[in-house]
């Protein structure tokens, strides 16, 4: 493994993987379902009166 | 008894070590560095066989409650006090630098030159006051959002006192010449090991706490102190990766040579500022700002995107630091492109934390820790749309190496980084001494305009030396020759210069309102003061209309 191997890797399988896990990184709170549980994790912060 | 003899001994043991180390110190840096493990070392057996407890007596003089509480809060308190102290050192010794460069006199050989105040203004500012502010918000959040007690006690305790050993030595080895002259990263290795010892402790109570909680989701404010926690971690070990001379001597020399060198500085330095500086200040950005507007966050999704695009992105952005140098072009446009794409999670960031005070606009007005927090928000903005614009190969060929480079970072460092703490601190106070309310919400009003016309002071007067440097450097006459010297664009920056300190006076006087106030509090003092905002009230219009519209018009009074 040279570097020549290694950066062609990098700027193609490597992209793609990079970009794939990216994206449905991002898309995961957007699947069906989802919305309840963002708006129970957005409000968790104001469950007890008093945090003290 | 036994337990507290080996306690006793194990102090003892570093005592000897420590002395020994400096018996063999192969410099006089090194060997002062040993003495403070020494003197650390010395107290410690002290306490422990003496059964004397200065922290109590500290801890009474700060008011501390040490009533048993849900949570953990006693490293919370002392990371306060310590965030105020260092704010006070690392402000100071900014105005001292700047007066410095108006006024080159005041370059006090060879303790107090330019060259090493001005790492240690760096590093207290960005790791002592920063970093104190983001261990104290990140026990404080942890806890609650995860509605758990702080994992490891004992261990936490060691993370703030070993944090301030840190500060301690990396401050007096600026002022000795200690450096490896890495940005961001001067310490030695010997400090550098210390850290990591220290920092990995930290890991381990955030970690601990979030594996400990009785709370299935982990909010999204773990999420960026997590990101901001490991990343530091990674960077500061790879960056620091050198050879020291000698095991008992202060130079070492990096792993690293020529433009790789070059490119793990900035690699490192560039996610200091995009994990440090960016990650971590939001992860207190989205547990403060919806706990004092007191509602949530505006969009969850959102917080999700802007989370996961600053984690792909800011990691590639470091090359734009060296425009126009050895690095290959590719790795100079990546680093640019990156840059530039970072302004898009970045702004996503801003509007999600104004967009929480959607529906409840009024509270800029009637809060000023609202306030205080919108005007953090829109530096936040500001800056990461200057950065990515000064990424821009040909803006760079004008701005680098000037001092619109030092606007931008102080547009950032005092806007956003500043101001959030600083309401955070404002919100925490009360809270954790366990008093009604703030000494004083005036004082919070003066010392957000003291800081807000101090910003505009700095970021404006050096907007101008930065382009007036640049555009001199370029100028070239008709014979082809450079116009001017470099002494001269020095002495056109004189005005600027005055200005920018003028402005960080401001910045100061604002933080010195805000010691007075936080230690009121503490002291559990409340000041007797017109509330900033009221309900408007006429008494002139406040009578029944009965008998007027009957005497005027004498029609029938319609039943309401």
């Amino acid at each position: 493994m040279d570097y020549n191997t290694l950066r062609h890797l990098a700027d193609s399988w490597g992209l793609l993987a990079m970009l794939a896990i990216f994206v449905s990184l991002c898309a995961w709170p957007f699947r069906p379902g989802a919305r309840s549980r963002n708006r129970d994790a957005a409000t968790l912060i104001f469950k007890d009166d008093n945090d003290g | 008894m036994e337990s507290s003899l080996t306690k006793v001994g194990l102090w003892f043991a570093l005592l000897v070590l420590s002395i020994l180390a400096v018996a063999g110190a192969q410099d006089s840096g090194f060997a002062v560095h040993m003495w403070i493990f020494a003197a650390v070392a010395f107290g410690g057996m002290w306490i422990t066989a003496a059964r004397y407890d200065p922290l109590a007596r500290v801890q009474g003089i700060f008011h501390m409650p040490t009533d048993p509480t849900r949570y953990d809060d006693d490293p919370i308190r002392w990371g306060v006090i310590a965030t105020m102290f260092w704010g006070t050192a690392g402000f100071l010794a900014g105005l001292f630098i700047a007066l410095q460069l108006a006024f080159p006199a005041l370059n006090f050989e060879p303790y107090l030159n330019f060259g090493r105040v001005r790492p240690l203004h760096t590093s207290a500012v960005i790791f002592a006051f920063g970093g104190n502010a983001l261990i104290a918000t990140s026990f404080y959040v942890v806890q609650r959002t995860c509605r758990a007690r702080l994992a490891f006690p004992a261990l936490a305790r060691f993370v703030f006192w070993g944090y301030q050993l840190f500060i301690v030595l990396a401050a007096s080895g600026y002022l000795m010449g200690v450096t490896q002259s890495r940005e961001y990263a001067e310490p030695e290795w010997y400090v550098d090991i210390w850290l990591t010892i220290v920092w990995l402790s930290y890991a381990a109570v955030f970690i601990g706490t979030i594996v400990r909680r009785h709370e299935p989701h982990i909010y999204v404010a773990n999420w960026f102190y997590l990101a901001f926690i490991l990343t530091v971690a990674m960077l500061h070990v790879v960056n620091n990766l050198a050879v020291p001379v000698s095991f008992l001597g202060s130079r070492s020399y990096s792993a690293f040579a020529g433009v790789q060198d070059a490119l793990t500085q900035w690699w490192y330095g560039h996610n200091a500022v995009g994990f440090f500086l960016t990650a971590g200040f939001l992860a207190m950005m989205y547990y403060f700002v919806p706990k004092q507007a007191e509602r949530p966050v505006y969009s969850y999704r959102l917080s999700i995107i802007h989370f996961w695009s600053l984690i792909f992105l800011y990691i590639w952005a470091g090359p734009h630091h060296l425009h126009y140098t050895a690095l290959p072009d590719w790795a100079q446009t990546l680093g640019m492109v990156f840059s530039v794409m970072l302004w898009m999670p970045s702004w996503g960031g801003m509007i999600n934390g104004l967009m929480t005070l959607n529906g409840a606009w009024d509270k800029v007005r009637t809060d000023p820790i609202i306030r205080m927090m919108v005007m953090a928000l829109a530096f936040y903005g500001m800056s990461t749309f200057e950065g990515p614009m000064l990424s821009i190969k040909s803006v760079n060929s004008l701005s680098h190496y000037t001092d619109w480079t030092i606007g931008h970072v102080h547009s950032g460092a005092l806007g956003w980084n500043g101001m959030i703490t600083f309401a955070c601190v404002y919100y925490l106070v009360p809270r954790l001494w366990k008093r009604e309310r703030l000494y004083s919400l005036r004082m919070i009003n003066w010392h957000f305009w003291l800081a807000t016309i101090g910003i505009v002071f700095y970021a404006a007067s050096m907007w101008v030396a930065g382009i007036t440097q640049g555009l001199m450097w370029r100028e070239y006459g008709a014979d082809g020759y450079l116009v001017n010297s470099f002494a001269d664009t020095v002495s056109a920056l004189h005005p600027m210069y005055l200005m920018r300190a003028f402005g960080g006076l401001l910045y100061l006087s604002g933080f010195v309102i805000m010691l007075v106030n936080v230690w009121k509090t503490i002291a559990g003092c409340i000041r007797v003061e017109v509330p900033m905002s009221d309900a408007a009230f006429d008494p002139e219009k406040d009578r029944p209309i009965a008998t007027n519209r009957a005497a005027v018009s004498g029609a029938a009074i319609p039943a309401e």
